[in-house]
Parts: C-alpha cells; structure tokens; sequence
C-alpha cells in the first residue's frame, strides 16, 4: 500500500524528461552513496575527536609545533619535526625498497612461474600479511638488527662511508632497519594487489604483443606493466598507508631518538610510535593534547602525500591515455 | 643492415634474459625474509602445540599447560562481527566509487580511505574507547570489533575500487545495452565477475585485522576466562602474543610463538578454504 | 565459511550462561602482571565465584581506565599526581602490594664478577659524560677488575612506564644535574643512548650489543641472564638487588610513608636497603558501589595476606614488610561500600 504512495513521491524527485530511470537505479544509488558518507563521517568524527584532545597544545605551541623537534615530557616543550621527519623517511625508504621487489615479485608469480609454484608462493605472501607486528618486531630485534650491526652496516660503511647516509657507528637499529622491516611488511599488500590487477589484463592483449615478436620482457613491459599504472598505484597508496600508521615493529627496531640526522644508521622516531609509546603512560593533560596534535600532523602530512602522488598519477594518466 | 638487425636483435634477447633474471632474483631477496621469519616463528613455536594447546585456558607462569582456547575464539568472533559489516559496507563503499566515482562525495571518500588506511592502529583504538568503552562503561567485544571495522573498511574500500575498475567498459556497456537496470550490471556483471579480485583485497584486509594488537588493548582489552558475551572483556590472539611477549618468561614466549604460529595457520586456512569456494580465477595466464 | 563463523559466535553469545560467576576487571602496570595473574588465579580457588580479570595496558592507561569507570580497579607503579588526583570524583585509595626494583644491566662478557657502581657515576653514563668502561671513576669503585676500552653504549625505554619513573626519580635524588637537565618521569628527553620498547626491548638491547647499560626490572635481568650490578646505597653499601634487600628499602623507609601511601622510596636509608626500589599499587576508590564493592575489598584484603604474599619471593618480586601490611590492612578498612 504505502509502496503505491510512494510512487509519485519519488517520482518527483526523479529529474524531470528521464523517468525512464529505474527506481531500482535510484535506491541502489542512494544506498551506495550512504554508504560512502557513513565511512567519511567515521573520518570526521575521529579527527574531531583528536582535534578535542590536541587543541591546548596548538593553542599552546602554535606553528612551531611543526618546526621544532625537542620532545620533552618534563618541562613540557614539544616539537613534531624529529617525528615527521622519521616518518616520512622511514615509509618513503620502505616504499623504495618495497614497490619494485612487489611488482617483481607479482610478475614473476603470474607470468614467469609454473603454475603450482605461483600459486604455492601467491599463498605464502598473502599468509605473512597475518603475522602479526609485534611477531616482526621480536623478529627485527634479535635477527634482522643484529645482522644488519655485523654484516649489512659495516659491508656499507667499509664501501660507500663517504656518503653522508652512511655515517655513524652501526648499532644495527635504526632508520635503515626500521625501513627494511616496514618493506618486509608492506610487501604482501602491493604484491597481492598488483597481482589481481596483472590477472585482469586479457590474454589477447599478451598474445598480440608476443604475436608481434616481442621478448618476454617486451612483452610484460607492454601489455602488462604500462596498463597497470593506476592499480600499482593503489596497491603502493595502500602500502604506504600501512607503512605511515605501523607502530609495533617499527618501535622496536627504529631507536627511538627524536631526532634527524642525514644518516640512515642514526636512530629516529616515527610520529606513530611515539604515539604509542606514550599516550597510555601520558602523566599531564598537555602531553596527551601534544600526543594527540602529532596525530593530527600524521594526517596532514599523509593528506599531502597522498595528495601529491594521486595529483602525479593523474597528470601521467591524462598524458597516457592521449597517447592511445 | 642484416649484421645491424642481428645485432640488435641479441641486445633485445639479452636484456630479456637479463630481466626475466633478474625478476627471478628479486622475487628469491623477497622471499628469504619471508623465509626466516616463518621458520623463526615455526622453530619456536611448534614444539608448544598440542591438542591441549588449543583448548585450555591461560595459565599463570610456571604451571604446566596454559593454552589459548578463549583467545581464538575471541579472536573468531571479533573478526567475524567486523567482517559481517565490513565486507558488505567496504565493497558496496568501493562500487560506489568506480561505478559512479567522479563526484565530489567519490573524492572525498577515496582521500578519506586513504587517510583512514594510515591512522596508527592505537587512534582507531582510542577513537573506538571513547566512543564505546566509555559510554558502555566497560570494555566489551563489541568495541574491540568496531576498532578492527574501522580499520578493515577502507581496506577493502580502495582495493574493491581498484579491482572493479579493472573490468572493462564494454562489459558494462553491452548490459545497459540489452536494457538491464543499471543496479542489476553493476551486481550481476561487475561485482560478480570480480569476485575472485575482491577476494583478494577481503583476505588482505581480514589478515590484517587478525594480527591487530594496538586496537584491541583499549577496547576488547583481554580476559584470562571465557567472556560471557560480546559484552564483556575478550581475550584475542594478538593481544595474548603481545602480552606473553614483553613478558620476562620463557614459557611464555614460547606460548606466544606458538599463538602466532596458529594464527598464521589460520588465516592460511581461511585463505585456502575460501578460494576452493570461490573456485578458480578466470582471465590471465594462469 | 563466514557463515559457520557466524553461526559458531551466534552460539557462543546465546550458550547458557554456565559461569555464574563475577567478574572483576583490573587494569594498569605491566610490571606486576605475572605476580597478579598467578594471584588471580589462585583466588579463584580460594572464592570460586569471582573471576578477576587483569590485564596491563600501562600505568597511565590503568589510571584512565580507573577514572572513566571502565574497570573496578586499577594499577600503577609510580603514585597518581596531582592533576590525576583532582579527576576522580572520589578520592583514590593507594593500595602498595608488593615492591620491586630497577636494576642495572649491563654486557660485558670479559667482566667476570658483578661490578659495583655508585648513584653519581650511573648518573653521569646516563648523562653523556662517561663515556668508556675503563673510565677512571669506574675504575676506583671496581678495584682490581680489568675494564675495557668499549664504549658505553646506554639503552632506556622507549615507551613511558613507572619503570622509567623509579629510575629518573632515584637519579634525580643522586645527582642535582640530572634533576636539574633531565627530571623526573615516565617518559623523559634522554641525553644519550638507544631506546628499547618495553623491559624486553632493552634487555634485548643489552643483550645485543657489547658494552651496553641499561636499567630493566628485576626479574627481567634474570630470565635474560644479564649481568647485574651492585649498587650504591644511602649507606654506602654496595648491595645487590634481592627480594630481601628491595623489602629493607621498604622497611628502611617506613617511618616517612605518608598516610596514603603515596611515596618514593628510591635511596631509602638502612644497611642492606637497594636503593633502586619501589612500590606498586592497587588504586581503588574510597566509595565503592554496591555491584561489586565488597568483592573488591576482599580482594584487596587476600592480597595482603601472609598467603599471597609469600607467592610474591619465588616469581621475584619482594613482598611487604609485616609491619606496613598492618598499616594498608588498616586503609582498606576505610574503603566503604554503599
């Protein structure tokens, strides 16, 4: 009954000359679209609440906030630039490190392994996204920092010392470590992902460049890889998003010395885990409002990346797709 | 020139023997950690599983046979109540944006999962205290579930996005051509014939929220007993390891090896038994 | 498969509800959580029907826990400050149950016997200023052991605990330098060294490197093998850190415990006292709702009971002294329950 009435109704909201709309179109439409403001109200209210929590400390501090990099839970004197510093360095590195050994990775799984051992891998890379970080973190203090202190710092310094990233005694934790682990840990997701986006690619497409008398390599780098831009782009979006927020393993190998210095063997600190290290033992009101603005400069400093690189994929895209 | 073809010919074939080796090299770097790790954690933690493992209770140190019976269940039931939101709301999220993606919500969004796929797991964890911890006045499985939404939401959100945009135009096109609703494409063609893409992104995103520590600590919290409900304090796998970890005990540790060992088992399985029902991938090589 | 999943979590949620039990639920430090989790679990002998749910998530998280009314009782190693005082709607009662002890690791496989350092000269590595092992101000305390010439490498935690807080506040009372440039805190700005997450991330640490120091708790310096060093005391005695000598720093400082037990007792006087020790504290409020009042206050009483306190030596933590028992008894007993 109410169904009937409900007609016109919605009939009226339709734009008037299309109605051969479906209703079904509409609802799907509108319940898609709910869907999507629901997802970025819980975006919202969770930088309100950070907002809440952080505001003494930039009405405090002020821009210099962003400027300057003590971190001092004593006399209260805090600065995010040691953090964000760290941050963006150590993802930026694991990136680096990750996206071509993923991609790599990705092709050699789906086009040059036999068919049983791309599966049997395929599965073994999409299980290590489980382990859980603290599990690298253990796995990063007592193997990886190690053999990085005795084999991988000094093999580096005894070649290139004279670069200034390599200066410093090797501890063994640090920048460099700390960014190895993150590639590690990042590298299920950007492989996985590129994967599925190979797989896509019609065989017609590889038979036509192979029927063409193109290489293997020529044939990958064509058909493959030159369409695959915006799902490469995706997947490292996505790593480098899991690389930002990764607390757990990163703490444990990284040193934890708010401080920058050219070198990747110096410690650092990322602003995730500072976050974590201090927020639940926080003794005063301004060192969480502090905890909490570093946070928020996570978010911004993630915004103008992401920001950046989607601008940099769709100037590439737009020069692409004029070409074909 | 024929010597000039010739010779430019063997340059081709020899960087093609150059990259195919060098794809094989990079993929045997990437898998040594891999490699390690595993056999880290397998060498640790194998010696500690038993039939007993699985079904007892923690114990305190020093006794004989703790377990981690109510820390995988636990573990289950939260990932299972996020999932049950958060794959519908994150794949209908990501059909939203490739199906009707140019506006100024789609754009919004895309930034929104991006941001939210960075957020340090201890904010979503705060954020999930405050919002339900505190109101509740106690910690209870159902915050610690909407701590792992949050974070499984924009996952599967953006990788949805990048799978469905995958499927070629025409496809949508020769169905709106035949006069089917447009709805109807979009579930019936687009979604459908993505599933084994989809998949993909749901399995990294549950893997992910499996081994989530941080999120968990402020909202579910941890219980050394069966919890009686989602109301009450849960006990999880991550959350087991990280405590027996950090812990000065031997035996500890190496209950937490073998947690993190079972865990990984675990979503292997999941994994395994998941693709067998989807059936096998079309399209592509293999 | 989500489908069985969903059902088998359905099932547990509707099961009958077969443990008609209480449950108590307890948050705060990560230094006593093996002792409680072995009292805890002994008190279910003891009261079948009360289930006492501890975990750590931190001094400071156990402390927020507390005033939100998330949890019944808390935990913390270094006493509320006054701003977190203020908070509560009810004053805070400090609970001591059992002491424990910072102690000094260090990695020096060449140094046989433990070695003996003083207040001053530890204050003074962690400051930057010594920095070799065969400094001569080590050399003086260390008659006849052969230092040698690696750098001191310091290692402090990353994450901001009560372990942190012991040891900045005895540094500040050994040296005016350290109060003055450092402070006293659960997280500080550290002058030199390589931080770990936690007392197993710097254990690791010490572990890791050669010449390493650092300062972890007891019972992690002994699981680890580390090598410990012997302290200083107000006395000036160099002793070295047991259960016994952690409860004479109690004992030794007995006659300053203020009423509510909200004290540092670093650098406490008496012959055989570990200057590096402390208490850790079950925090409930003064007024107890009726849900669960009188369960928590019998908790609290069992703990200080010869019975639990006994379990306390064997799992390395130093129990009460007799005489401070009857002083906390008697604070309990001011704890009303509607």
């Amino acid at each position: 009954m109410e169904a009937l009435l409900a007609l016109p109704i919605i009939r009226s909201l339709l734009p008037q000359g299309r109605k051969e709309i479906h209703l079904g179109d509409r609802f799907f439409y509108l319940s898609l679209k709910t869907f999507a403001v629901v997802i970025i109200c819980s975006l919202v209210a969770l930088v309100y609440l950070l907002w809440s929590i952080a505001a003494p400390a930039f009405a405090n501090y002020g821009f210099h906030f962003f400027t300057v990099s003590t971190w001092n839970p004593v006399t209260e004197k805090f600065g995010t630039l040691a953090f964000i510093y760290g941050t963006v360095v150590s993802s930026v590195l694991a990136l680096i490190l990750a996206a071509p050994i993923s991609i790599a990775v990705a092709l050699f799984l789906n086009e040059v392994a036999h068919r049983h051992i791309g599966t049997l891998l395929g599965f073994m890379v999409e299980m290590l996204a489980a382990i859980p970080s603290v599990v690298y973190g253990i796995w990063g203090v007592f193997w990886l920092a190690p053999w990085m202190r005795s084999v991988v710092q000094p093999f580096l310094k005894g070649n290139f010392g004279w670069l200034p990233l390599f200066d410093g005694p090797p501890y063994g934790v640090g920048m460099l470590t700390a960014g190895i682990i993150m590639a590690i840990m990042i590298t299920p997701t950007i492989s996985s992902i590129s994967r599925e986006v190979f797989r896509t690619i019609p065989s017609t497409i590889r038979e036509g460049a192979l029927a063409l008398g193109a290489t293997k390599w020529e044939m990958l780098k064509l058909a493959i890889l030159d369409s695959s831009r915006s799902g490469i782009f995706g997947a490292c979006v996505l790593g480098l998003g899991r690389a930002f927020g990764e607390t757990m393993a990163v703490t444990m190998v990284i040193g934890n010395r708010p401080q920058i210095s050219a070198s990747l063997f110096a410690p650092a600190q990322t602003m995730a885990s500072i976050i974590a290290n201090e927020y639940a033992e926080a003794s005063s009101d301004m060192h969480r409002s502090a905890l909490a603005a570093v946070g928020l400069s996570l978010f911004l400093v993630s915004l103008l990346i992401n920001g950046g690189a989607r601008l940099i994929l769709w100037r590439s895209e737009r020069a692409f797709r004029s070409r074909v | 020139m024929i010597w000039d073809l010739q010779r430019f010919d063997r340059r081709r074939r020899w960087k093609n023997r150059l990259a195919i080796f060098s794809l094989t090299a990079l993929t045997a770097v990437a898998v040594l950690p891999f490699v390690s790790i595993l056999g880290y954690v397998i060498q640790r933690g194998y010696p500690v599983l038993s039939w007993q493992f699985f079904t007892s209770l923690p114990k305190p140190v020093g006794e004989e046979g703790g377990g981690i019976a109510n820390a995988l269940l636990g573990s289950i039931e939260m990932v299972a109540l996020a999932s049950l939101i958060g794959i519908p709301l994150g794949t209908l999220a990501g059909t939203y944006l490739s199906e009707f993606g140019r506006g100024k919500v789609a754009t919004t969004l895309r930034f929104t999962c991006d941001l939210l796929v960075s957020v340090p797991s201890i904010i979503v964890g705060l954020f999930a205290y405050t919002l339900i911890v505190v109101p509740m006045h106690g910690f209870s499985g159902y915050a610690g579930a909407f701590a792992l939404l949050m974070i499984q939401v924009p996952m599967v959100t953006r990788t949805t996005e990048e799978i469905l945009k995958l499927v070629p135009q025409h496809l949508r096109e020769a169905g709106l051509a035949l006069g089917i609703p447009r709805w109807k494409v979009i579930i019936r063609i687009v979604l459908r014939g993505s599933v084994s893409g989809l998949t993909t992104g749901v399995m990294l995103a549950l893997a992910r929220i499996m081994g989530e520590t941080a999120p968990l600590l402020f909202t579910a919290f941890n219980n050394r007993f069966w919890a009686e409900g989602f109301n009450q304090p849960t006990a999880s796998l991550p959350v087991l390891i990280y405590t027996y970890a950090i812990s000065p005990y031997d035996d500890w540790h190496a209950q937490a090896w073998a947690a993190a060992l079972v865990l990984v088992l675990f979503v292997l399985i999941l994994n395994i038994s998941t693709r067998i029902i989807i059936g096998r991938r079309p399209e592509g090589r293999h | 498969m989500k489908r069985f999943f969903f059902l088998a979590s359905l099932l547990t949620v509707l099961a009958p509800n077969c443990f008609a039990t209480k449950q108590l639920n307890g948050a705060g430090a990560t230094f006593p959580f093996p002792l409680y989790s072995k009292w805890f679990d002994e008190y279910r002998k003891v009261k079948p029907d009360v289930t006492v749910n501890y975990n750590s998530i931190g001094s400071g998280g156990g402390i927020k826990a507390l005033l939100d009314g998330t949890v019944d009782f808390g935990a913390s190693d270094a006493p509320m400050n006054e701003e977190e005082m203020k908070k509560s709607k009810t004053p805070v009662v400090h609970v001591p149950t059992v002491l424990g002890a910072d102690v000094v690791s260090y990695n020096l496989p060449q140094v046989k016997k433990p070695l003996r350092l003083s207040g001053d000269v530890i204050a003074d590595i962690f400051l930057g200023k010594i920095t070799k092992w065969n400094d001569p101000r080590l050399a003086i305390i260390n008659k006849g052991v052969a230092l040698p010439a690696t750098d001191i490498m310091v290692a402090y935690r990353s994450d901001g605990s009560g372990t942190t807080y012991i040891w900045t506040d005895y540094l500040a009372k050994v040296s005016p330098e350290w109060k003055e440039k450092v402070g006293v805190g659960k997280s500080v700005a550290w002058p030199v060294g390589i931080a770990g997450k936690g007392n197993e991330g710097v254990a690791g640490l010490i572990k890791q490197t050669e010449g390493a120091i650092g300062y972890v708790e007891l019972i992690y310096a002994s699981s680890n093998k580390l090598a410990v060093a012997d302290i200083k005391n107000k006395a000036g005695e160099f002793v070295s850190a047991t259960p016994d000598t952690v409860t004479a720093a109690a004992a030794g400082a007995l006659k300053s415990i203020p009423e509510d037990f909200r004290v540092s007792i670093t650098n406490a006087d008496g012959k055989k006292a570990y200057p590096i020790s402390s208490f850790t504290y079950l925090l409930i409020p003064s007024k107890l709702s009726k849900e669960h009042g009188k369960e928590i206050v019998d908790l609290v009483n069992w703990v200080l009971s010869p019975a639990a306190q006994k379990m306390a030596s064997p799992l390395e933590y130093a129990p009460l002294p007799p005489s401070l028992v009857v002083k906390v008894k008697a604070k309990v007993g001011t704890v009303k329950v509607e």
